[in-house]
């Protein structure tokens, strides 16, 4: 103890104290970030990886830079992860049609291989969101009502409580999320698609989101038990059917009532 | 002593009615209200559909308040709607959902409830349309006019309370506008808010509150209105469009018994029929969709009922900030700093406010610039008043623009636009859309007028192109029959009427006001083809309009 009491004026004492901090805080940082991180590229061969890259400098580096570096048209995709790609590829929106507010989903442009070897390729240039397991989407072992209560309180203000979808400013817009995949659901979670922010798995434990993709398909699947739903927008649309289809119904018989044989 | 004049009926039936009748008198008040004469036109019916749909809130609600709790104590759900099994909820949204998913026929007189809601008050709404449009605002219906307006806003009343009983997330949201309103009321404004919600929002307490005025006050203040609008109906008689043989001291139509009253009691049941068949197919207002109340969640979508909308698009459309102009303002008190937030306060209450203020007074407003006091009971076709259609669209443009705005959301989905231009252009629209509408209807209006004095003049075109033995070609024009030619030439002239000097010969500042009004409404007008112009075309011609049957004399019942 006495020795380094000694030495404590030394030249370099500042520095190796700045080095010890540095590293207490960044090892303690990687600990806490390797939590919401799903495992590096586990499970793909090298092969996936090389016709991965293929794809990726065939289809995507124009936007994304020839490392997936990014340039001024498109983000840098290293440490996004395989979950990302899987969800913008697999839903249509990359390769994007064209710059615009955001990407739209449309017909989806690969195979689910091809999809697969994409991810692996990203996926390899650094760490990031895996693919969700199975077990994570199955929704026979969620609760639909605690999902609701997490989707009322972190989706619903975007996605409209009856996730029928809603605006969002110059020309962004949340989807309506009937007919997306539980894995898309679970994959836009964790990877933050778009505008949509990053619900990791401190902020959304796996279980809740689990939980979430059992509500979503519960109301989904569910039906509209009071009659047509009038695509779930709520006043506007029920205001609009009174006006139009409502009113007209009335004025036809009003008009009828009121007619004498000529 | 019985006399030997008293009637003595024969069946069993007409001992029961003659029993009923020698003691309550019926048959005098069947024979005296029996013989009201109501005239016929489809447009005339808007009124019965909201008294129709008023009777249908009654029954439905009725039965909705067996089953409702309305209570905000905390439970847990454990009904049969499996998204919401387990959460924790007011009793109301709870008992909410049990009308909805566990009452038999439940879910039906909800969607009942609510579609007949939204209904009536576009009912009421469509009504007032036409008595403005049509000029059945004028003496001596003034004041009906006014009770009129109030039945509107005590249906928006009921709507909202009504609306928000279920506190559900969508109703609390609406509860929340009104609560952030309430506080931006100057000073005393939070005072106010832990007033009405008995502590801090949403506290404990408002359902309850709201439940006994929608339930009890505004349905009673609503039943009261209705009686006295009826009564002055009956006391004014009814408007009538003007047509040959109609004139301003009668009224042609049918006699309540037993042709109207048929007629009217049939349309309860249409109207019922269409109301049941629209709850049965279409749903409404699908509270388990929303979830139970929660201060900190917010719908994307959200929005009050149709009726509430102008007012949830002008807190939409209104700037916080205009370039560097902030439109909240911190007023030093000595007590203290207080915040005028003039962005919550000034949209939520003004446009509302000035709407209401000009739909109250127009009567006054408009016969004090005509200077007609006559009393009026011959209608106005739309075109005939020129100046009043265009301030009428000018008031829906607003309105409509205001109403837009609270879908501003929905528009920019659904038509891929971006929500702030759908903004921006809706802001530009509420200053110039009136002005646009005002002046865009009364040329179509002033047109219309003209066409109609075109076609008197030179008859309808036929289409048919005749060839002279000298060669030349001529379209036949048919002679419009009696009755279309009464309608399109007996309408009043409205004409300038300049500033006039009082009894000393001063012309006072509020009479040229007057005058400048009269000129910028009535200087552009369509004069009607008077009758010396009719025998000229007449003489001309050699065949002029046939007499109209019974426009000469008042023989009709009055």
């Amino acid at each position: 103890m006495k020795a380094l009491s000694q030495r404590r004026r030394h030249p370099l004492a500042a520095v190796a104290l700045l080095l010890m901090g540095l590293l207490i805080t960044g090892g303690l940082y990687m600990a806490a970030g390797s939590v919401n991180e799903a495992k590096a590229a586990t499970g793909y061969s090298a092969s996936d990886i090389e016709q991965g890259e293929k794809l990726f400098v065939a289809n995507c580096a124009t936007c994304h830079g020839l490392n997936a570096e990014g340039t001024a048209d498109g983000p840098s995709l290293i440490g996004v992860g395989a979950a990302a790609v899987d969800f913008q590829v697999g839903t249509g929106r990359m390769p994007m049609q064209m710059q615009g507010p955001q990407a739209q989903a449309k017909p989806v442009q690969f195979d689910d291989d091809q999809i697969s070897q994409l991810s692996a390729f990203v996926a390899s240039l650094g760490a990031g969101p895996a693919i969700p397991s199975d077990d994570v989407l199955d929704t026979s072992q969620g609760n639909s009502a605690a999902g609701g209560t997490v989707f009322r309180v972190n989706c619903a203000m975007c996605h409209n409580a009856a996730a029928a979808g809603g605006a969002l400013t110059r020309g962004k817009f949340a989807p309506a999320l009937a007919g997306v995949s539980e894995k898309h659901i679970y994959e836009a979670m964790i990877t933050g698609p778009q505008n949509m922010p990053v619900f990791n798995e401190s902020n959304i434990s796996p279980d809740e989101k689990r939980d979430v993709i059992t509500f979503l398909k519960e109301i989904e699947s569910q039906g509209s038990p009071g009659g047509a739903k009038l695509g779930s927008l709520g006043p506007v649309a029920e205001g609009l059917f009174i006006w139009t289809a409502g009113l007209g119904i009335i004025i036809g018989f009003t008009i009828w009532l009121t007619s004498r044989p000529s | 002593m019985s006399t030997t004049t008293e009637y003595t009926p024969k069946t069993t039936t007409g001992r029961i009615a003659n029993f009923v009748d020698s003691r309550v008198g019926g048959s005098a008040m069947v024979k005296e209200f029996g013989r009201k004469i109501f005239p016929d036109h489809w447009s005339f019916m808007f009124g019965e559909v909201a008294l129709y749909t008023f009777v249908l809130l009654l029954i439905s609600g009725t039965f909705l308040t067996f089953f409702f709790d309305p209570t905000m104590t905390h439970v847990v759900y454990d009904g049969s709607y499996n998204p919401l099994k387990g959460i924790g909820m007011s009793a109301a949204y709870s008992s909410t959902l049990d009308i909805s998913f566990d009452v038999r026929g439940g879910m039906f007189m909800r969607q009942v409830h609510h579609w007949s809601a939204i209904l009536f008050v576009a009912a009421v709404s469509v009504h007032m349309l036409r008595v403005f449009f049509t000029g059945a605002f004028r003496k001596p219906r003034e004041l009906n006019w006014v009770v009129g307006g109030v039945l509107l806003i005590l249906a928006m009343a009921a709507g909202f309370t009504g609306y928000s009983l279920p506190d559900d997330l969508l109703s609390g949201n609406g509860l929340r506008i009104i609560d952030g309103v309430v506080k931006a009321i100057p000073v005393v404004g939070s005072y106010i808010s832990l007033f009405l919600f008995g502590g801090e929002f949403p506290g404990t307490a408002v359902i309850g509150r709201l439940y006994a005025l929608h339930i009890m006050i505004v349905p009673a203040i609503i039943l009261l209105m209705v009686g006295i609008h009826l009564f002055m109906v009956v006391v004014h008689k009814h408007t009538q469009y003007p047509g040959p043989g109609r004139t301003n001291d009668n009224v042609v139509g049918f006699p309540v018994g037993p042709v109207y009253a048929a007629k009217a009691g049939g349309f309860f049941f249409i109207v019922f029929g269409i109301v049941a068949a629209i709850s049965g197919l279409l749903t409404i207002n699908p509270v388990w969709n929303y979830g139970p109340y929660d201060p900190s969640p917010v719908s994307a979508g959200t929005q009050p009922d149709w009726y509430i909308g102008f007012v949830d698009g002008a807190l939409r459309l209104m700037p916080g900030m205009f370039g560097n102009f902030s439109f909240e303002w911190l007023i030093p008190f000595p007590w203290g700093t207080n915040t005028l937030s003039l962005n919550v306060l000034f949209p939520a209450l003004v446009p509302a406010g000035i709407m209401f203020m000009i739909m109250f007074t127009w009567p006054w407003i408009e016969s004090w610039i005509t200077k007609d006091k006559r009393e009026h009971h011959l209608l106005d076709r739309p075109r005939n008043a020129p100046f009043r259609t265009g301030m009428g669209v000018a008031g829906v443009i607003s309105y409509c623009v205001m109403w837009a705005a609270a879908s501003s959301d929905l528009i920019a989905t659904h038509f891929l636009v971006s929500l702030n231009d759908v903004t921006y252009w809706l802001r530009v629209l509420f200053i110039l859309g009136p002005i646009l509408g005002f002046i865009v209807a009364r040329r179509i209006a002033l047109a219309l007028q003209r066409k109609d004095r075109e076609i008197v003049l030179h008859g309808r075109e036929t289409g048919i192109i005749e060839m002279a033995p000298e060669g030349a070609f001529a379209e036949r024009h048919e002679d419009l029959d009696a009755y279309k030619l009464h309608q399109l030439v007996n309408y009043e002239d409205r004409k300038v009427i300049p500033a006039q000097p009082n009894a000393a010969g001063h012309i006072s500042r509020s009479e040229k006001n007057r005058g400048a009004l009269s000129k910028f409404f009535f200087e552009d007008r369509v004069a009607p083809v008077t009758p010396s112009e009719l025998a000229a075309l007449k003489a001309e011609h050699g065949h002029g309009p046939a007499e109209v049957e019974g426009s000469s004399s008042d023989s009709i019942e009055k």
